[in-house]
């Protein structure tokens, strides 16, 4: 699975509400119009500045706070193919991984805004296409392959009728 | 190799004689939790997973605490997706308005979350059960579905930090206090993806409520569990509540902990965290400067019978401040009324408080006390991001109930010898 677009650059611990405030959080669960406010409060902007399968980039535990899945749903649907951080925090990077939307943990400090950079989820490589680099990502465990690949928790369960450790 | 007492209920639940950090493993979970605004996104995925039926009618949790009582149509629209799985699963603990309460003080007090327990719930702060014993932790929606098809969920074991406590806990220093004490140390993402395991003499004396509060604000230094052993004061809690059989587990003494970390609590005063993260902690005598708009008592950090009795203690006889709104809003219908039994509510409204029915309500921005442009809160609530209790431009003080009830009386942030 490769994949490759441009980097949006955001700090250190961008928390559950920067990336669907509180005001729309809970208005709907129509994801289309959720990700229409995707990272509003940092970049009022964002939205309309995202190419289909751009990346957000971040420094450190990126996704803190809340449980609530429609944070990475509405990364997801704003057309965002994967979120690169130095860190995540953990319930973040398992509703990534439940939903399907891949989490690459690398030194970020390499990516500078508007960076053009393709991913190797297998091999587990970063290239940046614009600065001639290519950057070690942290592999994911077998598992989480597997579930990303599949789409998400529940494509994953309806192909095997459980969870596949093997 | 001894194991900590989080891996031993981890290991127990995979059933593994031994686990190690790191260990990937699937896990049996006793208690699974949604609230109204994650269980319709689980209940959506659950349908779409084709199971016909919940792995255990007994075990699903559905507690609508966040925008409820229904604050708008969209609001009750979601309850409404909740209610009516309850109905056609035949959900034995679903919580309707009139017997609920905020889901992290009403589980413990009626004895459906316990010692020894591996519960996950999807929210955040489902991490307060490890006051009891309890491998407690947040999951998203999509894990609760599965959850709630197969009884079933996928954790990676964490590595433990040992946080000891020792000294004499001062007067007016609380859990909270603690807690916020630890994250100001640590940091937010101090102990990401670890379970953190609370110890020493003073988490030894410590009452049941305030070891609630800080298992409650682990997820704020990124934890994944917050866990404290069981003992005497956990069993004397469990006693007369608990509706089926637990098990107590313990730390080996020859544990692997990725750190030890000790704190000498005896010269600590109440502390304040300043927006917009739960790190930024200063001792309340440096925070006096800050003049307040509202201060709101409540919430799954501090909305239990202990929490109100100080506030009451200190409100008592006396007058809010009239440029300040005091909003008290008890955890559960059960705490309510003790309060009322006590005389607690009756001094909050001669003081001039507002006292609201249970809800998450304000603390998530929800309803019930939301903040305009420039307003500052003083809460006993567990986030001050930005833009968390209203307007982006609002801002949220983290603080122990005793610190919040001298804020009201004097308008600004107050230490309680104050008043």
């Amino acid at each position: 699975m490769e994949l490759r677009g441009k980097a949006h650059k955001f700090g250190d611990d961008v928390n559950t509400d920067y990336i669907i405030s509180g005001r729309y959080k809970f208005k709907t669960l129509d994801m289309k119009e959720l990700a229409r406010h995707v990272m509003e409060d940092l970049d009022p902007d964002f939205y309309s500045k995202i190419t289909p399968g751009d990346f957000i980039v971040a420094g450190r535990n990126f996704g803190c706070g809340s449980s609530r899945e429609q944070a990475p749903l509405a990364i997801i649907h704003a057309g965002i193919s994967a979120v690169v951080a130095k860190s995540f925090a953990r319930i973040f990077y398992r509703n990534c991984i439940n939903t399907g939307l891949p989490v690459i943990e690398c030194d970020t400090d390499q990516i500078d805004p508007g960076d053009e950079l393709a991913i190797d989820l297998e091999k587990g490589v970063l290239h940046n296409l614009t600065k001639g680099i290519d950057l070690k990502i942290t592999p994911l465990p077998k598992v989480m392959l597997k579930i990303l690949s599949d789409g998400g928790l529940v494509e994953h369960f309806k192909k095997y009728g459980t969870f596949n450790f093997d | 190799m001894g194991m900590t007492i989080t891996q031993k209920i981890l290991a127990k639940h995979a059933g593994k004689d031994y686990v190690e950090p790191g260990e990937l493993i699937n896990c049996k979970v006793d208690v699974v939790l949604g609230n109204d605004v994650t269980s319709p996104v689980a209940i959506a995925e659950f349908e779409k997973l084709g199971v016909e039926k919940v792995f255990d009618r007994d075990r699903i949790m559905l507690v609508p605490d966040h925008f409820t009582p229904n604050k708008d149509i969209k609001s009750a629209e979601q309850c409404k997706i909740v209610r009516e799985f309850a109905r056609k699963h035949g959900i034995t603990n679903y919580f309707e308005i009139g017997k609920m309460g905020i889901e992290h003080c009403l589980l413990p007090e009626q004895g459906l979350v316990l010692p020894g327990d591996v519960v996950i719930g999807a929210d955040s702060h489902t991490c307060t059960y490890g006051a009891l014993g309890a491998f407690a932790t947040g999951v998203g929606s999509t894990d609760m579905a599965a959850a709630m098809a197969t009884g079933e969920a996928w954790f990676k074991v964490p590595e433990t930090i040992k946080f000891v406590y020792y000294g004499k806990l001062p007067e007016w220093v609380s859990g909270k206090d603690l807690i916020l004490h630890t994250i100001g140390d640590i940091g937010v993402d101090g102990a990401r993806y670890m379970a953190m395991e609370f110890t020493g003499e003073v988490i030894r004396n410590l009452s049941m409520d305030n070891r609630f509060t800080m298992a409650n604000m682990a997820i704020e230094a990124g934890g994944k569990n917050g866990i404290i052993e069981p003992d005497e004061i956990t069993l004397s809690y469990v006693k007369g509540r608990a509706k089926r059989d637990f098990v107590l587990y313990k730390s080996d003494e020859d544990a692997p902990y990725f750190e030890i970390r000790e704190y000498d609590v005896s010269k600590l005063e109440p502390l304040v965290a300043f927006p917009h993260l739960p790190e930024n902690v200063r001792p309340v005598s440096e925070a006096t400067h800050v003049l307040i708009d509202q201060v709101v008592i409540g919430s799954c950090t501090n909305g239990r019978i202990e929490d109100l009795e100080i506030a009451a203690r200190i409100m008592q006889g006396k007058k809010v401040h009239p440029e300040v709104r005091v909003i008290i809003i008890p955890g559960t219908q059960e705490i309510y009324l003790e309060a009322m039994k006590r005389g607690y509510i009756q001094i909050f409204i001669e003081a001039g408080a507002a006292v609201s029915t249970p809800t998450c309500g304000p603390c998530l921005g929800g309803h019930m006390g939301i903040l305009a442009k420039g307003e500052k809160a003083l809460a006993t609530t567990n986030r001050n991001f930005v833009g968390r209790m209203g307007h982006p431009e609002s801002e949220v003080y983290l603080a122990s109930p005793a610190v919040a009830a001298a804020s009201a009386l004097k308008g600004r942030i107050t230490p309680p010898w104050e008043v």
